[in-house]
């Protein structure tokens, strides 16, 4: 159809992002009008001001973190292909593939989806979820009813149990086996991006 | 002849078998739940199956009374418009019946909010206004079923919170009582009615047609709306699910109910009808209930999932929830995040405020999942025959977590429900062994091998004769080092300011982890000056402390000995005869064995035992706070009250002179005297020349903290002599 070909055009290396995410191109479209939206002065990236004007995201306690998310270290601007990368992160598994190799590079495997959360805790980078990192995240998640005492305790059973080197720090191994029996699968996919 | 053996002897229309249809083909409730509980299938299949069969009800009983008006209008009467108002009866039905149930919900989550002083009502309560709302939607001719579904539904989260465990606990086993006793007795009236032979009429066709239809067509239908339902899940239903939800359309009591009440005259073939329903509800019953286990084993069908629970999943599964609904918002998708996220922004806001107690309200639910997963960790501790509060894992609860403990989940009725073996009940005299029998050993072991015993259980060992040098020795001797050790930190915590503590609390460490375990001698009797081992202890920190002076020998050292008698008390029986006056220290760095320095003192404590934990210490220092001065003051003055002077039997030692001249002026205050008392000891090479020195400011801090354990020392020393 005419109009879609054309409409694919407006989107820089289409086929290139399809076959790195697996987003179909109807998606990719949507995507990519929803990105125009977002980016009120057509400028061609967004910023994080522009995330910020999303509602909703004022009261997420954990909203911060995914605005940095998307920002890759460094830069504050993000461009389309970025920006469908990470949202491809979140599409459900195909669970038809096979599981060989192919899988692994798709940013929707099991491990790149525990790889993005587990970046959202680590804040600093280094490779480890340490105590302090940890504690953060719990106070943000559980506001004002838990006094500081409650939240140390949490904190401390959590790397207690996921921390097998001792190192009193969680890995991104040690993260990925304290995880391993929930459905990451499911947990971590929006359906809509199917 | 045989083939038209259906119609003559069955005398059924076209609407009569639409009813029969109707009433055959609803699953039911009953069966599915007690079929499913054995079978323990993963939630999604068996909430679909028994989702199915309690939201059926609206649809088969709408149904089978509009086909019910319909016979009594008769097949030719029946206009178009009836048929449209069959579908506008059929949503009356239903969404009234939910609506009823909201209600209700609403009403009994409120009631509950106010019962916290009438706590026996509660169950009486649900009771009560589920039972309403059953009536009230039968008194309206609505969906009974659907309205004590969703009243149970709605007032879920808000009555379990409101109402106490035990109320739980009974409303939860009273239902499953009641049930399980309704079930029984309708299934007896069954079994009954199908020995009265008056009651049916058996027509093997329609039997035999019957069974083989409801098989197949459910399966059909099962499989369309499967394939339906697949474009929009996210996680498709299998084939193995079709399966077993078409296997596991089970129909029981509701079916016989209805063709039970069909009028006799206006449906002809009723007793017909009676029978055949008879045989399904056997035949599905029993074949299928009974031959679903092994199905669903043989198909490997996903199981439930029982697995422990951990503070980790709770975490991260809150924090994904978030993490979706924040990138629904960004990507502008309307999904089942973003909507389950407003539910329960309302729900937070609005409905909780009204339904749930104030102290309810308040609460975190992941507070709540970590108190119940640390129960669970206390509990499988007992269980293997540990003891909770020395298991070094657990630290003691503090005071606001403790407040909120008994009100939310009262240990009792936690034990109770998890099958553990503990038992509360002092009385109840009961040996269930703990599961895993080998780990149980293992941390049992472990654990009565390091609790210290007191003393009075060692009484019997006591001989005149015969000193056995044993477990009660090692234990006492780590008790007194611990004892020492922690008034040590008092002292010196009292006596200087905090910050300074820091630096004592390292230096204590390092004095600890560098007492090296002398050789243990195995000598059954006490002997004098057996194996007096040197072990020099460094008390400056080499990283902080840059004075040349302190890389010297300038520790304190200890001669240790074997130990005293366990019936004697520390002070006294502690013999420490001052060696004679070493030669003068060499300016060494000291290894493990060095000579010894000006000043030893045989300290129990340092004796044939390897380094004691260095935790020990840590704690007891964190415990202890820092104004004990005033207990610390009293110790002190009664040590001095019971001490003496040393009888100068040697040569007096210029420090042990000093000593005693120390002893004098000092009776109760130990602030920091800045100038007098600590400075006047200079340990090492200083001292052998018999000089007291005024050192530096900066000196003077450094010397006086390690100059506290000495002083210390000399002290106990002095009070421990004969």
């Amino acid at each position: 159809m005419g109009s879609s070909s054309s409409s694919r055009n407006k989107i820089p290396n289409a086929q290139e992002l399809m076959d790195q995410t697996g987003f179909s191109s109807a998606h990719l479209l949507r995507l990519y009008d929803r990105f125009e939206c977002l980016d009120r002065d057509n400028r061609g990236y967004l910023s994080p001001d522009d995330f910020e004007a999303v509602g909703g995201l004022a009261m997420n306690p954990i909203g911060g973190r995914i605005i940095d998310a998307f920002f890759s270290s460094g830069q504050d601007t993000v461009d389309f292909s970025s920006f469908v990368r990470i949202l491809a992160h979140f599409r459900p598994t195909d669970r038809n593939r096979n599981k060989e190799g192919t899988q692994q590079e798709l940013p929707n495997s099991r491990t790149r989806k525990l790889k993005f959360a587990f970046q959202l805790y680590d804040l600093d980078r280094d490779g480890k979820i340490s105590r302090e990192e940890l504690l953060q995240v719990l106070r943000a998640m559980l506001g004002l009813q838990v006094t500081e005492e409650q939240l140390q305790s949490i904190a401390e059973r959590a790397i207690q149990e996921a921390d097998l080197d001792k190192d009193d720090a969680i890995s991104f191994d040690e993260f990925k086996k304290s995880l391993e029996k929930v459905d990451i699968d499911t947990k971590m996919s929006i359906g809509f991006l199917k | 002849t045989n083939t038209y053996h259906l119609s003559f002897h069955v005398q059924a229309e076209m609407l009569d078998f639409l009813l029969f249809g109707a009433l055959i083909s609803a699953v039911d409730p009953v069966a599915v739940l007690a079929v499913f509980e054995e079978v323990h299938v993963n939630e999604t299949l068996f909430i679909i199956v028994f989702g199915e069969s309690l939201v059926n009800d609206a649809v088969t009983v709408v149904l089978y009374k509009v086909y019910i008006s319909f016979v009594e209008v008769g097949a030719e009467n029946v206009q178009t418009a009836d048929y449209f108002k069959g579908v506008a009866s059929f949503l009356i039905v239903s969404i009234g019946g939910t609506m009823v149930g909201l209600i209700f919900a609403v009403i009994l989550g409120f009631i509950t909010r106010f019962t916290k002083k009438v706590r026996i009502i509660e169950p009486l309560l649900v009771f009560l206004m589920v039972y309403l709302a059953y009536l009230t939607a039968e008194l309206f001719s609505l969906s009974a079923i659907l309205s004590m579904t969703f009243c149970g539904i709605g007032a879920n989260k808000y009555v379990e919170a409101n109402i106490s465990q035990k109320s739980r606990t009974t409303v939860k086993y009273t239902m499953k009582t009641l049930a399980s006793i309704a079930e029984t007795i309708i299934f007896i009236f069954l079994g009954i009615s199908a020995v009265d032979k008056s009651k049916w009429a058996w027509d093997t066709g329609l039997v035999s047609c019957t069974l083989v239809f409801i098989f197949i067509f459910r399966a059909v239908g099962v499989v369309g709306q499967t394939w339906v339902l697949n474009r929009f899940r996210l996680v498709p239903l299998e084939k193995i699910d079709q399966v077993v939800m078409s296997y596991g359309g089970l129909r029981g009591a509701v079916a016989f109910a209805l063709v039970v009440l069909l009028d006799g005259e206006q449906v002809k073939a009723k007793d017909y009808f009676v029978a055949t329903t008879i045989v399904v509800v056997f035949f599905t019953v029993m074949f299928q209930g009974l031959t679903i286990k092994p199905l669903v084993k043989w198909l490997k069908v996903p199981r439930a999932t029982n697995r422990k629970p951990t503070i980790n999943e709770e975490i991260h599964e809150r924090a994904f929830d978030h993490i979706l609904t924040a990138v629904e918002d960004i990507a502008g998708l309307q999904g089942y995040h973003h909507w389950r996220d407003k539910w329960e922004q309302f729900d937070k806001n609005y409905l909780s405020k009204l339904l749930l107690r104030k102290s309810v309200y308040r609460k975190s639910e992941l507070w709540e999942a970590y108190q119940k997963i640390n129960i669970r960790d206390a509990i499988s501790v007992i269980d293997q025959g540990g003891n909770v509060l020395t298991s070094a894992r657990l630290s003691l609860p503090s005071m606001a977590s403790r407040a909120s403990f008994p009100e939310v989940t009262n240990v009792t009725n936690y034990l109770r429900e998890n099958g553990s073996g503990v038992c509360l009940d002092l009385q109840v005299i009961d040996n269930i062994p703990g599961a895993k029998v080998e780990e149980d050993m293992e941390t049992h072991h472990v654990l009565a091998g390091n609790l210290y015993k007191p003393r009075r259980r060692y009484q019997s060992h006591y001989s005149r004769h015969f000193m056995p040098l044993g477990e009660q020795e090692r234990q006492d001797r780590e008790v007194f080092q611990r004892n020492m050790r922690s008034r040590m930190e008092t002292f010196k915590s009292t006596r200087y300011k905090r910050h300074k503590k820091e630096r004592s609390l390292k230096k204590v460490r390092r004095i600890k982890l560098q007492v090296t375990s002398p050789p243990t001698s195995s000598c059954d009797s006490l002997s004098l000056c057996s194996d007096p081992v040197v072990v020099p202890v460094e008390t400056e920190d080499k990283a902080e402390h840059s004075d040349p002076e302190k890389d010297e020998d300038v520790g304190i050292t200890f001669i240790a000995r074997k130990a005293e008698t366990p019936k004697q008390r520390p002070k006294s029986g502690c013999q420490i005869p001052l060696l004679p006056p070493p030669p003068p220290a060499p300016p060494s760095p000291p290894p493990a064995s060095s000579s010894p320095t000006s000043e030893d003192s045989h300290l129990p404590w340092k004796g044939s035992l390897g380094s004691p934990p260095p935790c020990v210490s840590l704690e007891a220092t964190k415990i202890i706070p820092v104004d004990l001065q005033q207990a610390w003051n009293q110790s002190i003055s009664s040590l001095e009250s019971i001490s003496s002077p040393p009888a100068p039997a040697e040569p007096v030692h210029p420090r042990v002179s000093a000593l005693s001249r120390l002893g004098g002026p000092r009776p109760a205050s130990y602030t920091p005297p800045g100038s007098a008392a600590g400075s006047t000891f200079s340990i090492g090479p200083q001292v052998s020349q018999g000089s007291f020195l005024f050192p530096d400011k900066k000196k003077e801090e450094e010397e006086e903290e390690e100059d506290v354990e000495g002083e210390w020392l000399r002290r106990c020393s002095r009070s421990c002599l004969p």
